[in-house]
């Protein structure tokens, strides 16, 4: 631990205004909402030129030529460049298999893929440019699915793999493949009084996120770059971009621009290689903007999944078994499939107690578009199935829903089917029923004195009923997603906090590298400090890499993780402060000898609240820094025959009831209320804890009935790159939802904190589908729901 | 691409004229998506927003002549009584930013089988008044759409106004889509009586090429009402009619798959807004009957 000797249990109260436990405004939350915020792609730089990426037509084919001669001739073009033009013979990247070609060499892989870049004095200039750019292509058969994946004849994705993954692998067209495998199953499956089995297919969602890929990489007078950058996570682009640039990591300087909306999408690398290769070839500052269309090719999406589940149980409710199989597609890349099988396959069985396993999960390569992180991450696509699951078995045996799930509810100290122990808080039979208390919406709202008010109906202002065929269902749902990153990875982050008096005031300053992509970490950055160092000014450093690794901004992992740095580092600070008070101060009062001195308001304080001095007055001139890097608790891989180990930090519950009111007779549903209860441990920051879970069940709520990225099967081609036919949630079609917010610590973690913003996307997906199926009585095996499925006409 | 700034009418005619290949843009709600992502790139632009009289609608003695500008949001709040079912169809286009600069004339200039108000247009009985510099013409709203995204326009003509009846009896208008607002039809329906000639008229959207009516289920329904007195008895509609009625339009379509929806899904979708629209319609004729009864 970087904190040795730091005083622990000096968590302070809330006596010091704006700290932790209020909920403080954003300081980004009006400049958004009045449309003043600065995104990366408002980004200027004098004599700046365009970067932009020609991308593949087709998504597998050998590249038969490239010819750049006419794009070159044009006026304005000032670099055209291809594979061949890449400065050092690192030509690839990637999050953990370094897969992915920064521009495409002999081979695309899916549609969409960057074949090369251009620079010229206007983005119209590079755009034409690019199109100018003759490609010709030898297209070869599409890989699309599993059967097509591992057949005998199949074409590899990859050839000559050297990953660490390829030695497990049923075959090279896997990624990677994680069982799990605890007691006996066969055993088991013999007590069981019903089984159910299910096979469920979950769509292509995409984060979505409003402000495109873009940034601006400045080249810098030592050979280096600096890149202004919106993204998750900056020194692992750093760590990625470095070698293909042909630089050391420090002439590579990164600062984060404004973000708008990451939800995993930005965890991979877009432009940034490409923006500063231009900026390197061409000694000018380079931007790269994607339209949306482009965005839509610019990062991973969420795995689409098919999965296959047999549940066991007996008469008296009691699961006996479960078995399954995730049959994840990664796409043309690897990105984050490994870690996303891990999740799915670990938390395949959901929030319940079973002590019978036997969980296969794999991430395919095929020609799709590449998927990897997004929120919820591996976890989204199984509780969708195993819920539909509960829901099934409970039918069959006659029960309750919600008192089937309750009663095969884990608690503290339940075992997961990894064999790991959950050794905090688990409360998921009271939050099933919290959900389940909370009032009903009235029946049909839609009726006033004048009429059908559309918008509470199906359909809304579109005026398809006023009434007509509409049918209300209700479902539940609860899941279990991981906190941090797992498996043994060291996924630490640092913070610098420095402190001094400013104009007769103390004032906080804390430098992190974290990503604030719109969680509102900065806003707990700074509650956290003025409840640790009793200050009232904090001034949060913007993020770059002159500060050590804040870890990604994913995984619900970063007001525990870089807020536990902050909260560590402000507590080395803390310590220091009073060793300069004690220094200067000591001989005038007894109090200060003792060891639980406290920083209030300006003051120093003992725990009795006496001020001994102000701080101010301690400080004088000097000022007070520390940078120190934090850690939770090690975790360690799974086993990869087995899956036995304790692989998860910390888990994050939530449950969801969906009201919905289904227009049977089109298809079209309105979800009137989706009510929401969720463990977070400690609410740091409590209106932002409501919006975490109330953007998260809106996420959750889009791939159920909307939300997909439409592939076409037998080209492997995008066909809905847009926000015309790639729909997401409006204001009408988000409901209200009440939240529930329960706070049982966690004594591992800062605060007792838990990660929040990825649970309430578990649970929202199959309560919405659970609803529909009360509503229409169908079975309803994927998601998103759409029209035709509900009414016989796919 | 060379920007065209008409002072008048007059002039953009002349421009027209003289540039046959230029692009009109009014609201820019389409045009501009098409420029921004560099999908079409035409020679001339021809910017209408300088002439105030296409912004501009006259409520005549059985018409409306609707300037080809006004936006979505005056129709929503302006014309909701003349012209009920292009006003319901207003509400369906779009978001509040986009009605307030999206009109009529640049649904009917791009005539996508999507645009929301062909199916009003159609239902409700419209003309399209077209002009060049050889003179002025009004295209009957069934003769405008000629093919997938085509219509009547001759090169050097420019859409001045839509003249629509007057509402003489309820209209309606009906949108699916697979989102309850800001979203492009799956396809729609409208439907208007008109007592006065004792007729209905229908048009569907995004189910075909171009937008249609369904002449069949009209010419049917006419009949129906005609033989069982409905207009002067105001009896309900008998399910067997309007379930034929229903499928009659269904039949009228000719959709495709796509990846907003499924040709077998349009079509049924087509029959259910077909059926209820009608409902509602005859419903609202028949309170309206009553209510005149009961005054007199």
């Amino acid at each position: 631990m970087a904190a040795t000797g730091a005083p622990t249990g000096l968590t302070q109260g809330s006596r010091t205004k704006g700290g932790i436990g209020e909920s403080t405004l954003r300081p980004d939350g009006t400049l958004k909402v009045t449309g003043e915020f600065a995104y990366s792609s408002d980004m200027w730089h004098e004599d700046m030129l365009w970067g932009q990426i020609l991308r593949s037509t087709v998504a597998h084919a050998e590249i038969v030529s490239i010819d750049t001669s006419e794009a070159l001739a044009l006026p304005g073009v000032y670099a055209v460049m291809t594979y061949d033009d890449l400065p050092t013979e690192v030509r690839h990247y990637g999050l953990e298999i370094q897969d992915t070609p920064v521009l495409a060499h002999g081979k695309v892989r899916h549609h969409g893929e960057p074949v090369a870049i251009v620079a010229a004095d206007h983005p119209e200039t590079a755009r034409r440019a690019a199109a100018r750019i003759k490609v010709e292509y030898r297209e070869l058969p599409v890989i699309t699915d599993e059967a097509s994946a591992t057949a005998p004849d199949a074409i590899l994705v990859h050839d000559n793999r050297t990953d660490h993954h390829i030695g497990h692998v049923p075959h090279p067209n896997i990624v990677h493949r994680q069982p799990i495998v605890r007691g006996d199953v066969e055993q088991a499956a013999r007590r069981a009084d019903v089984i159910v089995r299910g096979e469920y297919h979950f769509g292509m969602q995409d984060q979505a996120f409003l402000g495109p890929e873009s940034g601006l990489a400045v080249p810098e007078e030592d050979g280096g770059v600096h890149l202004y950058i919106a993204t998750q996570w900056l020194h692992s682009d750093l760590r990625q971009m470095a070698p293909v640039l042909g630089l050391p990591e420090e002439k590579v300087r990164m600062t984060l621009s404004g973000v708008g909306g990451a939800f995993g999408g930005r965890e991979d690398l877009s432009m940034q290689i490409h923006a500063c290769l231009l900026a390197l070839r061409t000694g000018k500052p380079v931007k790269i903007v994607y339209n949306r269309f482009e965005s839509f090719f610019g990062h991973v999406h969420r795995h689409p999944a098919k999965l296959l589940y047999e549940h066991g149980a007996t008469r008296d409710g009691r699961l006996t078994h479960v078995k399954c199989r995730i049959v994840l597609d990664g796409g043309a890349y690897a990105s984050a499939s490994p870690a996303v099988v891990g999740n799915a396959s670990s938390l395949g069985v959901g929030p319940y107690v079973v002590d019978d396993v036997d969980i296969e999960a794999v991430a395919l390569y095929t020609n799709n578009p590449p998927c990897g992180a997004m929120r919820g991450f591996g976890a989204v696509q199984a509780c969708f199935a195993y819920e539909a699951q509960m829901d099934k078995v409970a039918r069959e045996l006659g029960m309750d829903p919600v008192e089937f799930r309750q009663l095969n509810a884990m608690e503290q100290g339940t075992l997961m089917p990894t064999g790991q122990p959950v050794d905090s808080p688990a409360p998921v039979a009271e939050l099933l029923r919290r959900v389940k208390a909370m009032p009903m919406p009235p029946e049909r709202q839609w009726e006033s004195s004048e009429g059908a008010d559309v918008r509470q109906l199906p359909g809304g202002l579109s005026n398809t009923t006023h009434g007509e065929g509409v049918v209300r269902g209700v479902g539940y749902a609860v899941g279990i997603k991981n906190v941090g990153f797992s498996e043994g990875f060291d996924d630490y982050s640092t913070a610098r906090v420095r402190m001094e008096a400013v104009g007769g005031e103390p004032v906080a300053t804390v430098h992190t590298a974290m990503a604030e992509v719109g969680q509102g970490g900065v806003t707990v950055h700074a509650q956290i400090a003025r409840t640790e160092l009793g200050v009232a000014r904090v001034t949060i450093h913007p993020a770059d890499t002159r500060v050590g690794s804040a870890g990604s901004t994913s995984a619900s992992r970063q007001t525990y993780v870089t807020g536990g740095a902050v909260k560590n580092a402000c507590e080395l600070v803390r310590e220091k402060v009073l060793e300069i008070g004690r220094r200067k101060f000591g001989s005038y009062h007894p109090a200060w000898a003792n060891a639980e001195l406290l920083l209030e308001s300006g003051k120093v304080v003992t725990d009795g609240g006496e001020a001994l001095a102000d701080l101010v007055d301690v400080l004088g001139d000097e000022a007070v820094e520390v940078e120190a890097e934090w850690r939770h608790r090690p975790t360690e891989p799974f086993d990869l025959r087995t899956g036995q180990g304790n692989g998860h930090v910390q888990y994050s519950f939530a449950a969801h009831r969906a009201v919905v009111e289904v227009d049977t007779e089109l298809g079209l549903v309105k979800v009137v209320e989706l009510a929401c209860a969720q463990d977070v441990g400690k609410a740091l920051n409590p209106l932002s804890v409501v919006g975490q879970i109330q953007g998260g069940t809106t996420q959750g709520l889009g791939i159920a009935v909307m939300e997909e990225i439409v592939v076409d099967p037998v080209t492997a081609k995008v066909k809905n790159p847009s926000f015309t036919d790639y729909l997401i949630p409006t204001i009408l079609d988000t409901p209200t939802i009440p939240v529930d917010v329960l706070e049982l610590a966690d004594d591992h973690a800062p605060y007792g904190l838990r990660g929040i913003g990825e649970a309430p996307t578990l649970s929202s997906t199959p309560a919405v589908l659970a609803a529909i199926r009360d509503a229409t009585g169908l079975e309803l095996n994927r998601t998103p729901v759409r029209p035709e499925h509900l009414t016989g006409t796919a | 691409m060379d920007f065209l700034r008409p002072a008048s009418w007059e002039e953009a005619l002349a421009a027209k004229a003289e540039h046959p290949t230029a692009v009109p843009i009014a609201g820019g709600t389409d045009v501009m998506v098409e420029i921004n992502f560099d999908h079409r790139r035409p020679e001339y632009l021809m910017d209408l927003n300088r002439i105030g009289d296409l912004y501009a609608w006259e409520v005549g003695e059985d018409s409306v002549r609707l300037g080809a500008s006004v936006p979505y949001t005056r129709i929503m709040e302006n014309l909701r009584a003349e012209l009920p079912g292009l006003a319901l169809a207003s509400h369906t286009v779009a978001s509040p930013q986009i009605r307030n600069r999206g009109g009529v004339g640049g649904n009917l200039g791009t005539a996508s089988p999507a645009g929301d108000a062909h199916p009003a247009l159609l239902a409700a009985g419209a003309e399209v008044e077209v002009e060049s510099v050889r003179g002025s013409r009004r295209i009957p709203i069934d003769d405008f759409y000629t093919g997938v995204k085509r219509n009547a326009l001759a090169p050097d003509e420019l859409i001045r106004a839509v003249h629509v009846k007057k509402a003489d009896g309820p209209q309606q208008y009906s949108k699916a889509g697979t989102r309850n607002a800001m979203v492009i039809a799956v396809c729609a329906f409208g439907l208007a009586l008109h007592p006065r000639t004792r007729t209905v008229r229908t048009g569907i959207g995004s189910a075909a090429p171009t937008p249609v009516r369904a002449t069949a289920a009209e010419e049917f329904l006419n009949a129906a009402l005609e033989e069982g007195g409905f207009w002067d008895n105001g009896k309900v509609i008998t399910p067997s009619v309007a379930k034929r009625f229903s499928d009659l339009c269904s039949a009228a379509c000719n959709p495709i798959d796509d990846v907003r929806g499924t040709a077998s899904y349009r079509r049924h979708a087509v029959g259910v807004m077909a059926r209820r629209t009608l409902t509602w319609t005859w419903e609202s004729y028949r309170g309206a009957r009553r209510a005149t009864e009961g005054a007199a």
